[in-house]
């Protein structure tokens, strides 16, 4: 019996790592490209192992393109603007909204929820931001347009108010007389450390990762997020050559590498900042989903 | 009577006040654009406007389904979306229930760690590595497994044929971990009771999994499945414009209704039958979701969405 156990948990563990190999070598393919030579590419190609190390396409990066550290500060504005903005508004929405004695709730529930089930599409949508909004090349091609998106991050962030709070605590915060703007800021959001991550990595990951917006509403370089610049890239390597500096002319370019090492530079942040907050995003996901 | 209403209303008044700012956003991001719906109906004119444009009745309609392509954005959209949802059910289920059964902790949680990674990179980057692998040049796949094989490379982005397998695949790829970490989410809370007093009733796993594990995960199936056949009609723009790079040559197995809308907006021009199209996505979408919804609600009232 204890052989069989053993012989099960062991195959378990054959059958995980083989899966979780499978979510993570492709990215060693990226990975190595980008720090493969150009000669070495054109002989071997992509490979999981680069043959010998190689940082010329980074050095044009770093050096030879203004492009890749623009783009850099596009999107981290972006992602901190966005997501500072969305987690204020969904968490002043979410709020209310878990008060099980306000007026009219169900209404403003179902005013969010509908959102999720029925949507004009993309042609009335483009028309309203392009023609009445005016937001095509500015920033907020970029922000506006994500920011509530959506409606699930609201209603999970209700649930976990209203069933992780003791309405008691509410009830007697305000006998002693605190706001409820006072009770929000002082009890409510401190107590939800959990749903409050959880929803700020939500949409973080899709600012971040947003070419979308960018590929509707952007039409100037200068505005190019670093995910704009990799759609762009992808069939177009003179995007990059455009957008450098005449110092980069006098090096010559390594066309196949330094598609991969822009792809590395859009997951870096993510892949760096993700074993930090793991534990939050798991646990996070797993509270939203039980509960919501 | 009415000073009890006027106190009700100081109290509950800031709570509306702050609602405000995300009401506003709502209604000008999602139900302008319902309304917005009408241009389907429409003949567009740019000096305008969306609501002053001229009423022309089902033409839009007419020209979108006597072209070929609205069968086939519609075919694409459906097929996938079903292969989408029942492999992904399936396989998120199965490696759910791996996981639940692996009692080292420390392993667990690195395997859920792990297989979440794909789901966090954005489909511009994924689009980058399966040209790693696909690129006709230096590809992984060409350059080292086909040539080992004494094999003469595929251009892949040209032959549509590989596609619907290569699309499938993707898809798995970077949706099966959150998937299944909402579904381990489900296992996690079932009763470890159950389990014992079917152990002494002298259960299997098989039959454990059979008569307790599935049994608990069915309403989290249902209501993923719901709103999976409520987004019947989309289609990941990502998956099937980005990954097959726009290659004009895989547009019979590629084209969904998303893309259509994107190049007709973006190429075409043709306002009125990328609206028509975009209505019959919206509300044929919307009209799927209540029949099912309706369908649970009969079968099994507490289920239901709504």
């Amino acid at each position: 019996m204890v052989t069989t156990d053993r012989f099960y948990q062991t195959l378990l563990h054959i059958v995980m790592l083989i899966l979780c190999a499978i979510c993570v070598l492709p990215f060693l393919l990226l990975i190595s490209s980008s720090l493969s030579s150009e000669q070495s590419l054109v002989i071997r190609g992509y490979t999981f192992w680069p043959s010998h190390l190689d940082l010329s396409a980074y050095k044009y990066l770093f050096i030879g393109s203004k492009a890749i550290l623009r783009g850099y500060i596009i999107s981290t504005l972006v992602t901190v603007l966005g997501t500072l903005l969305s987690l204020v508004l969904t968490t002043l929405f979410a709020y209310p909204l878990s008060r099980k004695n306000l007026p009219g709730r169900n209404f403003f529930a179902f005013f969010v929820f509908f959102t999720m089930l029925f949507n004009g599409g993309l042609v009335p949508s483009y028309i309203m931001w392009t023609q009445m909004l005016h937001i095509k090349n500015t920033i907020w091609a970029l922000i506006l347009p994500n920011l509530l998106l959506n409606a699930f991050n609201i209603i999970m962030m209700r649930t976990y108010f209203s069933s992780n709070l003791p309405e008691e605590v509410i009830e007697s915060a305000r006998m002693d007389g605190a706001k409820e703007f006072t009770i929000l800021t002082r009890i409510v959001i401190p107590m939800s450390t959990p749903i409050m991550i959880t929803v700020c990595l939500l949409v973080g990951l899709t600012y971040w990762n947003d070419w979308l917006n960018g590929l509707y509403y952007i039409s100037k370089d200068q505005y190019y997020s670093i995910q704009v610049l990799l759609t762009k890239m992808l069939k177009n390597i003179e995007m990059v050559k455009k957008a450098s500096s005449a110092g980069a002319s006098s090096m010559t370019l390594p066309s196949t590498s330094i598609r991969m090492a822009v792809a590395v530079m859009g997951v870096l942040p993510i892949l760096v900042v993700y074993p930090f907050f793991q534990k939050y995003f798991v646990k996070g996901i797993i509270i939203g989903a039980v509960k919501g | 009577m009415t000073s009890h209403k006027q106190h009700k209303l100081k109290m509950f008044l800031p709570l509306y006040l702050m609602m405000v700012p995300g009401i506003i956003y709502i209604f000008v991001n999602n139900y302008i654009p319902m309304a917005g719906i009408i241009l389907a109906f429409k003949k567009y004119d740019y000096k305008l406007g969306m609501f002053r444009s001229k009423f022309i009745g089902f033409s839009n309609f007419e020209f979108l389904f006597k072209t070929k392509d609205a069968l086939t954005i519609t075919r694409n959209t459906l097929l996938y979306n079903v292969v989408f949802i029942l492999l992904g059910t399936i396989l998120a289920i199965t490696i759910a229930i791996l996981l639940n059964e692996i009692r080292n902790d420390k392993a667990k949680k690195a395997y859920q760690t792990l297989i979440l990674i794909p789901y966090l990179i954005s489909m511009v980057v994924v689009s980058y590595v399966v040209y790693g692998f696909l690129n006709s040049q230096f590809g992984y796949i060409n350059k080292t497994i086909l040539s080992a094989l004494n094999r003469e490379g595929i251009s892949w982005y040209s032959n549509p044929q590989y596609w619907p397998f290569i699309l499938v695949l993707v898809y798995l790829w970077k949706s099966i971990g959150f998937n299944c970490i909402i579904y381990f989410a489900t296992l996690v809370g079932i009763d470890k009771g159950y389990y014992e007093a079917a152990e002494i009733d002298g259960a299997n796993k098989w039959k454990q999994i059979i008569h307790i594990t599935l049994p608990s995960l069915k309403p989290t199936i249902i209501i993923l499945t719901l709103m999976a056949i409520g987004r019947i009609f989309y289609s990941d723009f990502g998956l099937f414009y980005q990954v097959p790079m726009n290659s004009g040559a895989l547009i019979d197995v590629t084209n969904t209704i998303d893309t259509y809308v994107y190049r007709g907006l973006t190429q075409l021009n043709n306002i009125g039958m990328v609206s028509a199209a975009g209505f019959y996505q919206s509300v044929v979408g919307f009209i799927l979701v209540l029949t099912a919804n309706f369908i649970v609600r009969k079968v099994s009232k507490e289920n239901a969405l709504f």
